[in-house]
């Protein structure tokens, strides 16, 4: 065969993958259309969250004190005041982080086709998602009704300056001769309130420019509570709708709706990506409104 | 889909969960120390500076969110099994969400101008409070401390 006829040949070869090329039916990425549209949302999705917590970084980067998070998530079910920081927030992060696994197990049995599989760890993530709400909706209780922090209103303080109280816990002044408490700048206060009332206690600042000088607690940062409700309220109801997809698709998988499909329960897998996705959002949650 | 056997998948995410969750102990037990409640006495958020910088609080923040990146890597890569797609839809949905970068740099830069803006405008008063009690005399030094009664 002649050098020209090979290249002649390889022409045609070439015109002909063309021609195939747009007459459809190819899928260049390899995943099917509903796997692909998942993957888009989630995208699109990820741009909302990160959206918001960049929106809580910059609103944080411009006050000077902000609520310290080992202080303000510091209590535990169950063990009344008593200072566990971070325990119950992290509880909660292994629960969502079990429930991945749990939810990957059911993926990895629908690409065997077993039904009786997918059904259990199916079960087993949507008991993971209920717990991790039930903790959400213990943490939000305890801050609304015992610390009464609201969207607008913030009782976690931070002081900037070193000072000696003026008034005792229950905002009275100290009796002449009684032994005054003092603290340091950066060391986090709580606002209580007494029969509806706000106390916030008078204090002599005893270091900076305003040496000298009486002030009184101040609330924190207005914008605190609402990013905290909004975040992890979005984040919430998140894993609640997921929660409610897996519950119907744990059904539909139950009564062998997928079997005739036999795509190795491609529902289940683009329902995992969505589980998976909750929980790559609330390592990010974790991260910014806990840990830093 | 990935190429692993049902009994190799299984494995892999086994381990996948268990360095999760040692990574996340990790992340809190820094948190922890970093604020004096692991370690009593020693609170390096509090207390490692140079200068006026808080490196103990910086070098630690930037552990806990490579930690978390990494943690985000993880889940990505092999729960949601991307590392098995084709390259080209690989880079579809992480390309644009390099975005992120420089909308985090440019936003916490402006909440940082905020904060100075603020702290410019707080000073300022400040001064023509000071400026405009001075021709009073040695008595302003009384107006100068609030009420304190």
């Amino acid at each position: 065969m002649s050098a020209d006829t090979a290249v002649a040949h390889d022409v045609v070869e070439h015109t002909e993958k063309e021609a195939q090329a747009w007459t459809g039916g190819k899928s260049p990425f390899k995943s099917s259309y509903g796997k692909l549209m998942m993957w888009y949302f989630l995208l699109s999705d990820a741009f909302t969250f990160a959206g918001f917590l960049i929106a809580y970084g910059t609103l944080r980067f411009s006050m000077q004190s902000w609520p310290v998070p080992d202080f303000v998530f510091s209590l535990f079910p169950f063990t009344g005041d008593a200072k566990m920081p971070l325990v119950f927030v992290s509880l909660m992060t292994f629960v969502l982080l079990f429930s991945s696994y749990t939810m990957i197990r059911a993926v990895q049995e629908g690409h065997r086709e077993n039904r009786s599989g997918v059904v259990k760890w199916m079960i087993y993530t949507i008991i993971g998602g209920a717990m991790f709400l039930g903790c959400q909706a213990w943490e939000w209780s305890t801050l609304i009704v015992k610390e009464h922090m609201s969207v607008t209103t913030n009782p976690f303080g931070t002081h900037i300056e070193d000072g000696v109280y003026l008034d005792d816990d229950h905002g009275h002044a100290y009796e002449p001769g009684a032994e005054r408490e003092t603290f340091e700048a950066g060391s986090s206060y709580l606002l209580h309130q007494h029969e509806g009332e706000w106390t916030q206690r008078r204090y002599e600042v005893t270091s900076g420019i305003d040496e000298g000088s009486v002030a009184k607690q101040e609330f924190g940062p207005k914008a605190f509570g609402a990013l905290f409700f909004f975040i992890t309220g979005f984040h919430g109801f998140h894993v609640l709708s997921g929660v409610l997809f897996l519950i119907i698709i744990a059904i539909n998988v139950a009564s062998g709706l997928y079997v005739k499909r036999k795509n190795g329960y491609e529902m289940v897998e683009k329902m995992g990506l969505y589980w998976h996705f909750v929980d790559l959002v609330w390592i990010f949650v974790f991260l910014v409104f806990y840990l830093l | 889909m990935s190429a692993h056997t049902y009994e190799e998948s299984k494995s892999i995410a086994s381990r996948v969960i268990i360095v999760l969750a040692i990574v996340t102990v990790i992340e809190v037990a820094i948190a922890l120390v970093g604020k004096g409640y692991a370690i009593p006495g020693w609170a390096p958020y509090d207390t490692a500076f140079i200068g006026s910088f808080p490196i103990g609080k910086a070098v630690m923040f930037l552990l806990m969110i490579g930690m978390s990146i990494y943690k985000a890597y993880l889940v990505i890569f092999e729960f949601m099994h991307m590392k098995y797609e084709v390259r080209n839809m690989m880079r579809s949905v992480l390309v644009p969400a390099a975005l992120l970068i420089w909308a985090i740099i440019a936003f916490f830069m402006e909440g940082t101008y905020w904060k100075n803006s603020r702290a410019g405008i707080e000073e300022r008063d400040r001064v023509e409070v000071e400026s405009s009690m001075t021709p009073r005399g040695p008595a302003s030094t009384e107006l100068t401390t609030p009420a304190e009664h």
